[in-house]
């Protein structure tokens, strides 16, 4: 997994509520066997109109926030189906964080699989940012270290994560690794299991 | 010393399963892990570039669903012709032929959804803690199982280690009171509780569903009900086991058997709500009060009754969900102030994890058998398909007639899967079309780019094809 430890980025505004994975990364992208190369997929039905054309609009789409690692969002951001291809197509297309008023719950989990920083501020914060995200500077700076947003005006806004999570994403660490070191811990529970429920081994 | 508060049903499966804990996380023990092919390559693809064993292939179990096709299904999986799914269909069933994990392949009469499945086949038990890659895990809840989605690098997670990395949700209870009007049922409930709390109201918690409405549910119903919970927000849905429960569980192939049926069952009833214990949040609906419901937007919770009309979206409270309301809107073709039974569908799509049991079946077989004794059949252009959640199911409704009564109405009878309930698979709205939908989720783009959704239940969503536009089912008894 990427750590991630600090960001200095153009932030795009998408000041719409529930976006759901079907929409970060349509379906017809999902049947491929590899984590890599999802950014063509990004926002796909709001990138492109079904001849296949840039729709000049979208925010992704304008010149101004080519290169954009920030996205500003409406509430549940990510809500709907647990495909992990979300965070991957927005880490594939550069986005290393999104900061909206809450996510829903798998998403959010995914994202820390990945170095995808998930950030939850207060809904007049998270106004701000997307009012001055529209404006001509549109940089803000993401510090997990210090759990700070800076907006291009400079406001910080702090912001909220479990320690342990924070602790993984800045190291870039592997869970499954973490985990194994408790094995003994895992065959002890295996094994009182099969006295108690012998009729789940086996089967 | 004050007496040791009261335990939720969710606090004693979460006790039960916890290995390890540290710094308020816990190593909880995976007793069943569903898989597929749609979130699986990558998983396994980790699991050989570290060289890590599947640590327990037998309490895992494979299907083919989501990208399998509804028809010509004895053809094969090379026979698919859309390449990438083949590949994909073709790559799972190589990962568990490596890792010795039961495979129920495209085809096999006990294949179907993943969610079908697990419990027709007594994988599913109560007390259990289940994962899937797939958020429609929650549907498990119904039998007082722990089960919710995770994503893929969780899906390696579990099967490297047979355990999951959690931090413990709230609880939060939902109590439906009272005897439903006819017509009525558990989508009917469902889409009642997301319209209340919202998409994102269960966020954070583990819901519990309880009251005389839901006892009264059968197991199919509370599956349709624990299936919907994602879409409230709350990742696992629980319906404490009871007698209907084990009834259902009795003699299915991976159910305990003689001596063992005796001390599971003992086991299982421990699986219960303390009547002292709290939850963080508490609603109450009354059964009575809930009419056939549909949704007119493009989020589970754009919610309205059959007999309501598309609402405007000034009357929303925040500027970013007024502008969803709007966008769907626009995007469904509706106007505000319009009564939804005006929308007139093109497709119908009774099917998915949601709603493809026998019993959802059965109910939307009466209403066409209903309709075919007064001469009528699927209205004129419309395209309706009934898609069994698995080939047990199907065989099970072909042996009760009902596939007889679908075709003599004007139904297409396919061959099981995920089908149309996202489209990715042959089964797939065209641009503007307009289905009444028996799935969970209307998600802009999600049965087909820029197909219109609308959910319901199955009877509602026979009555449909019958009218050629949203109906209220009580009309069509």
């Amino acid at each position: 997994m990427e750590a991630f430890t600090r960001l200095d980025a153009k932030a795009a505004p998408l000041p719409l509520a529930n976006i759901d994975t079907d929409q970060i990364i349509p379906k017809q992208f999902l049947k491929t066997v590899e984590r890599a190369g999802l950014a063509k997929g990004l926002f796909y039905e709001y990138r492109f109109d079904q001849q296949g054309r840039e729709i000049p609009d979208f925010v992704l789409n304008q010149p101004a926030y080519k290169g954009a690692g920030v996205l500003v969002a409406g509430d549940n951001f990510g809500c709907g189906s647990s495909r992990e291809h979300a965070p991957w197509a927005l880490m594939d297309f550069g986005i290393r964080c999104v900061i909206s008023t809450s996510f829903a719950d798998i998403f959010y989990n995914n994202c820390f699989q990945n170095g995808l920083l998930p950030v939850v501020l207060k809904a007049e914060e998270v106004q701000q940012l997307m009012d001055e995200a529209r404006g001509g500077n549109h940089v803000v700076s993401v510090d997990l270290e210090t759990q700070t947003v800076t907006s291009p005006s400079g406001a910080v806004f702090t912001f909220e994560i479990d320690p342990k999570r924070k602790a993984k994403m800045l190291k870039g660490l592997d869970a499954i690794g973490e985990t194994l070191e408790a094995a003994p811990a895992i065959d002890t529970y295996e094994m009182k299991r099969a006295l108690a429920q012998p009729w789940l081994e086996g089967a | 010393m004050p007496p040791m508060p009261g335990k939720t049903l969710y606090d004693k499966i979460w006790d039960a399963h916890v290995v390890a804990e540290q710094d308020g996380e816990a190593i909880l023990y995976i007793d069943l892990h569903l898989i597929h092919e749609v979130t699986t390559p990558q998983a396994f693809a980790g699991l050989r570039a570290n060289r890590r064993p599947v640590r327990r292939p037998d309490r895992t179990l494979a299907v083919a669903d989501h990208n399998v096709p509804t028809e010509g299904q004895e053809l094969g999986v090379d026979a698919v012709a859309d390449e990438e799914a083949r590949l994909q269909l073709q790559t799972l069933g190589k990962n568990v032929a490596d890792y010795g994990i039961e495979f129920f392949p495209m085809g096999d009469i006990r294949n179907g959804i993943v969610h079908v499945v697990g419990p027709e086949q007594g994988r599913t038990q109560p007390g259990m803690t289940i994962v899937c890659g797939d958020s429609h895990t929650s549907t498990h809840g119904a039998f007082g199982a722990l089960a919710h989605g995770i994503g893929t690098s969780e899906v390696e997670h579990v099967l490297a280690t047979q355990t999951l990395r959690q931090k413990k949700a709230k609880n939060f209870r939902v109590r439906i009171e009272g005897e439903p009007a006819p017509g009525v049922g558990a989508k009917d409930f469902a889409l009642a509780v997301i319209g209340e709390i919202g998409t994102a109201g269960g966020t954070g918690y583990v819901i519990e569903y309880a009251g005389s409405a839901v006892r009264a549910l059968s197991m199919e119903g509370r599956m349709t009900l624990c299936n919907l919970t994602i879409e409230g927000g709350a990742r696992a849905g629980l319906v404490a086991p009871d007698e209907t429960t084990f009834e259902y569980l009795k003699g299915r192939p991976a159910s305990p058997k003689g001596g063992a049926w005796e001390m599971a069952l003992s086991y299982w009833k421990t699986f219960f709500t303390d009547e002292d214990a709290a939850f963080d949040r508490e609603i109450v609906l009354d059964a009575a009060k809930i009419a056939p419901t549909v949704t007119w937007g493009t989020s589970p919770e754009d919610v309205v009754a059959v007999t309501g009309v598309v609402p405007s979206p000034d009357s929303f409270a925040t500027p970013d969900k007024r502008a969803s309301a709007a966008r769907a809107l626009q995007y469904m073709g509706l106007s505000a102030g319009q009564p939804i039974t005006e929308a007139t569908v093109d497709v119908v799509f009774i099917g998915s994890c949601t709603n493809s049991r026998i019993e959802d079946l059965r109910s939307a077989a009466k209403i066409a058998a209903k309709a075919l004794e007064g001469g009528r059949k699927v209205a004129e252009g419309v395209r309706a398909m009934v898609v069994p959640g698995s080939g047990l199911v199907r065989a099970q409704a072909e042996e009760e007639g009902l596939d007889e009564i679908f075709k003599a109405a004007g139904f297409e009878w396919r061959e099981p899967g995920c089908s149309m309930c996202l489209g990715m698979n042959p089964d797939k709205l065209t641009p503007g079309q307009r289905c009444a939908s028996t799935s969970n989720r209307n998600f802009e783009g999600r049965q087909g780019r820029d197909g219109r959704t609308h959910l319901m239940s199955p009877a509602m969503a026979a009555a449909a094809a019958i009218a050629g536009h949203i109906a209220d089912v009580r009309d069509y008894l």
